[in-house]
């Protein structure tokens, strides 16, 4: 690379490795630095407080004065009353539809459901996709040649199929079989785990790459003769050094959930009523689009605007990981004339923290 | 090579026979096909059960009837028996003629939409690396990341409401008033000043002359009704021809190669001649004539260019002939504006030109303007549509590799011989920017017959996406499997001609034999 090879070009700033900061400090700092990325992170905090706290959650009473299955008489035929000048938020702040639900309520919920699928689909497909990435990656051999024609396979089979036969199996509720009761009792959970059971192949896949070169490294063959078992190397000295990948490539598959939940909700395989989703929202109301055009938007919005932060924060996580990146500043090169800034010499950034 | 791509092809093939025993049983598993029939009180409620297990086979277990099926789509393998078999769907149709007809509407589809995605995202992304930090960059990174969170079908709403509706409300009585057409010009005229780059006059001068440009043109068209009987007209063929015979001469061989500038002139004369002569052939038009003409087209661009000659004969020929194209596009263009009244005031169009569902409107007669103006009217919602989802993967792609090109070494080094930033840029970095762009779009293109579900649902095509959504709806397994063969098949054969192209267009990288 032309950069690590001399001269970084004028208006990067300075060299944060060469300050003795460990590597999470670095990233942290270049994380804090991407405004892009923080303010995505602060909106996507709003949405999450607002979505959790307002109708509350799993029982817990919320403080919004409506919840999103009550019907109350239409308010002026159910236009928002929400209004940006004068600022005020009325009584049905994103209005009502026809029976006379709140959409506050109903938006707040559907936010609740698509936050709880990305975060569950995450979860399970971060763990599965680096179990399997890092048992192929790792072992090779069999194991390998097994697990990633398990990917493969996994890979070809519709997305679309898997969610419609897990909708009616929770459909099912007379059946009487455990999945069928819990699917039917917390349906948005067991969608979100059925999606993580399918998402992680991805995830494993790249994990493997990263295993297969990181395997290679002197710091691993010296961590084996001294004595390391491979479950230590797996995880005090491969890991650590994939995280990066890893982090950032979650975070792409979470906001890939997201319009995952809300296409198969739409489908009507997703979530169904009179439990309600963003997915759901727009599917129930499209056809009131030119009576109710509120009814469509503010779920839309909901969905971009989770969908956006989420992606700006993997794009500042991407940044933040890639030691390669520099941070520029064209003011700074400006007020330089296109002269380059005095070059410190960038020291070697992978590997270096765990041996 | 032949080992690689034989072995590929063995665990292709297993990899297909075990999902698609997955898939059977999951399908079969889905529900209860006679579910239908047994809440009705129809008095023949038990015979149309009775019919349904039989044709289905109920009554034997899913994974025998899966071999039964197996059976019967192995006999495709067989070379011109044409005695293919994946049975029939819940209503008597054999898959093999429903999957020919949802896969030809699926196809005219995505089609369009994948090249054009291509083009933009390829030319939006090479811009913004080369202008990398500009407000441009950051304007289409936002963009970018916009259209990245779009749900499908939302937008898709929101092109029927605004694309389709509004405009066709608009065209009943196209007026533009003045303020509107002003602000439209505005917004041209930043756009253009923000994309010209370079320095604040130069681009203050250009977006003022593109807002005045703009909202002029659309001035005039509100007052010569333009929108009801458009059409371009030997005039703006010839000034856009010009046009377009600089920028193609400016991107192929540079304005200084005077003989190619000349014969791309040349080509934009030939086609001025053409476009009175041909006028009475075009009233005939078949599809295969238009091909035909595209590639003569061509043949006689390259041979303006041979003519000209000139010390580097290759390039003006390339650039008289892609001038040439492109003026005999304008040329189309112009005989479908010709069409374009007749096909508003068609009896079965009513003035309502612009599409919401469908792929066609229902028993429209005409010739073959008429037939394709109203399938490029029912296209282009969902186009648009399949264009802004897929953009902005391709403009982010494209920008990384362009910018990990542009600071490659051998750049700096035909920087340094003293290249120009033309040839720099389009024939070191580009055609090497192209190598991994080439690998996702074969890798796309594998996926393009089953990623078109959601966008086939909401305009209401009946191609593959439906015949998969029906298939599950009802508990059929033979249409979701003939959909699941296809969709695997290509891409699985997609994978592996994006590994081979790899590694045939970057020597470095070679496939394992």
């Amino acid at each position: 690379m032309a950069e690590d090879a001399g001269l970084p070009a004028a208006g990067v700033e300075p060299i944060l490795e060469a300050k003795g900061l460990s590597q999470g400090q670095i990233v942290r700092k270049r994380f804090l630095g991407h405004s892009g990325a923080i303010i995505g992170l602060v909106v996507f905090a709003i949405i999450f407080v607002t979505a959790f706290t307002s109708v509350g959650y799993w029982g817990i009473p919320g403080w919004w004065k409506y919840s999103h299955d009550q019907v109350t008489p239409l308010v002026n035929d159910g236009v928002p009353t929400a209004s940006l000048w004068p600022l005020v938020w009325g009584d049905h702040p994103f209005g009502q539809d026809r029976i006379g639900r709140d959409l506050f309520a109903m938006t707040m919920r559907g936010a609740q459901q698509s936050i709880t699928v990305m975060l569950v689909i995450g979860l399970i497909a971060g763990l599965i996709g680096v179990v399997v990435g890092a048992l192929s990656g790792y072992f090779r051999g069999w194991t390998e040649a097994i697990l990633m024609r398990l990917t493969d396979v996994i890979i070809i089979i519709p997305a679309l199929l898997l969610a419609a036969v897990m909708a009616q199996m929770a459909g099912r509720r007379d059946s009487g079989s455990w999945f069928a009761t819990f699917a039917s009792n917390n349906g948005i959970l067991a969608l979100g785990i059925f999606l993580g059971l399918i998402t992680w192949v991805g995830l494993a896949r790249l994990m493997r790459g990263e295993f297969l070169s990181l395997r290679e490294r002197e710091f691993v063959d010296a961590a084996r003769i001294s004595g390391a078992s491979n479950a230590r190397i797996i995880f005090k000295h491969i890991l650590p050094n994939a995280v990066g990948v890893l982090i950032v490539n979650i975070t792409l598959t979470m906001s890939a959930a997201i319009l995952t939940e809300t296409a198969l909700s739409y489908l009507g395989v997703g979530v169904k009523a009179p439990d309600t989703s963003l997915g759901l929202l727009i599917s129930q109301n499209q056809e009131a689009f030119a009576t109710r055009p509120w009814l469509f938007w503010f779920p839309g919005l909901f969905i971009v605007l989770i969908c956006l932060s989420i992606n700006f924060i993997g794009d500042g996580l991407r940044d933040a990981f890639d030691p390669r990146q520099k941070k520029f500043n064209a003011k700074k090169a400006r007020d330089h004339g296109g002269h380059p800034v005095a070059a410190t010499p960038v020291t070697a950034f992978d590997g270096t923290k765990d041996d | 090579m032949v080992t690689y791509i034989v072995r590929r092809l063995i665990t292709a093939a297993l990899i297909l026979l075990g999902a698609s025993f997955l898939v059977y049983l999951l399908t079969a598993a889905s529900g209860d096909p006679l579910e239908e029939f047994r809440a009705s009180s129809a008095p023949n409620k038990q015979q149309l059960m009775d019919a349904r297990t039989e044709l289905l086979q109920l009554d034997t277990p899913a994974p025998i009837r899966y071999f039964h099926w197996l059976g019967g789509a192995a006999q495709c393998l067989i070379p011109f028996a044409n005695s293919c078999d994946l049975g029939k769907n819940i209503a008597g149709q054999p898959i093999t003629d429903a999957l020919g007809h949802a896969l030809i509407q699926t196809l005219t589809l995505v089609t369009g939409a994948t090249v054009l995605a291509i083009l933009i995202g390829i030319t939006l992304g090479i811009i913004t690396a080369l202008r990398q930090y500009s407000t441009l960059d950051y304007g289409v990174t936002f963009m970018a990341f916009l259209f990245f969170s779009l749900p499908i079908f939302w937008v898709a709403v929101l092109l029927k409401e605004y694309g389709a509706i509004g405009f066709n409300n608009f065209l009943r009585n196209p007026e533009i008033p003045i303020p509107a057409a002003l602000a439209i010009g505005a917004v041209i005229g930043v756009l253009t000043a923000v994309t010209v780059g370079g320095e604040m006059k130069r681009r203050l001068l250009i977006g003022g002359l593109a807002f005045l440009f703009a909202a002029a043109v659309l001035v005039y068209f509100s007052a010569t009704e333009w929108f009801k009987t458009p059409g371009l007209g030997p005039v703006v063929i010839a000034i856009a021809g010009v046009g377009i015979a600089f920028a193609v001469t400016l991107l192929s061989a540079g304005l200084k190669n005077r003989k190619a500038l000349q014969s791309a002139l040349i080509a934009v004369g030939v086609g001025l001649v053409v476009y009175f002569v041909i006028q009475p052939l075009l009233n005939e038009a078949t599809i295969l004539m238009i091909v035909l003409l595209a590639v003569a087209a061509v043949l006689v661009g390259l041979g303006i260019g041979f003519l000209m000659g000139g010390y580097d004969r290759g390039q003006s020929m390339r650039a008289a002939a892609l001038t040439s194209f492109l003026v005999g596009f304008l040329i189309l263009l112009d005989r479908y504006m010709q069409a374009w009244p007749t096909y508003f005031n068609n009896s079965r169009v009513r003035g309502r030109p612009i599409a919401t569902i469908g792929a066609g409107t229902p028993n429209i007669e005409g010739d073959f303007w008429i037939m394709s103006l109203d399938s490029f009217t029912h296209l282009i919602l969902p186009t648009m549509a399949l264009i802004l989802i897929s953009l902005a993967g391709y403009t982010r792609f494209t920008r990384a590799s362009m910018l990990e090109i542009m600071n490659m070494d051998y750049i700096r080094t035909a920087r340094a011989k003293g290249l120009s930033e033309r040839t720099v840029v389009m024939r070191h970095a580009f055609r090497n920017a192209l190598i991994p762009i080439a690998t996702i779009v074969a890798f796309d293109i594998g996926g393009l017959i089953g990623g078109a579900v959601i966008t086939e649902t909401v305009f209401s095509v009946r191609g593959m996406g439906f015949l998969f959504l029906e298939g599950i709806s009802h508990v059929d397994p033979n249409p979701v499997m003939g959909v699941f063969l296809c969709v695997a098949i290509t891409a699985m054969g997609f994978n592996l001609i994006a590994d081979l192209a790899y590694s045939a267009l970057d020597p470095r990288v070679r496939v394992k034999a």
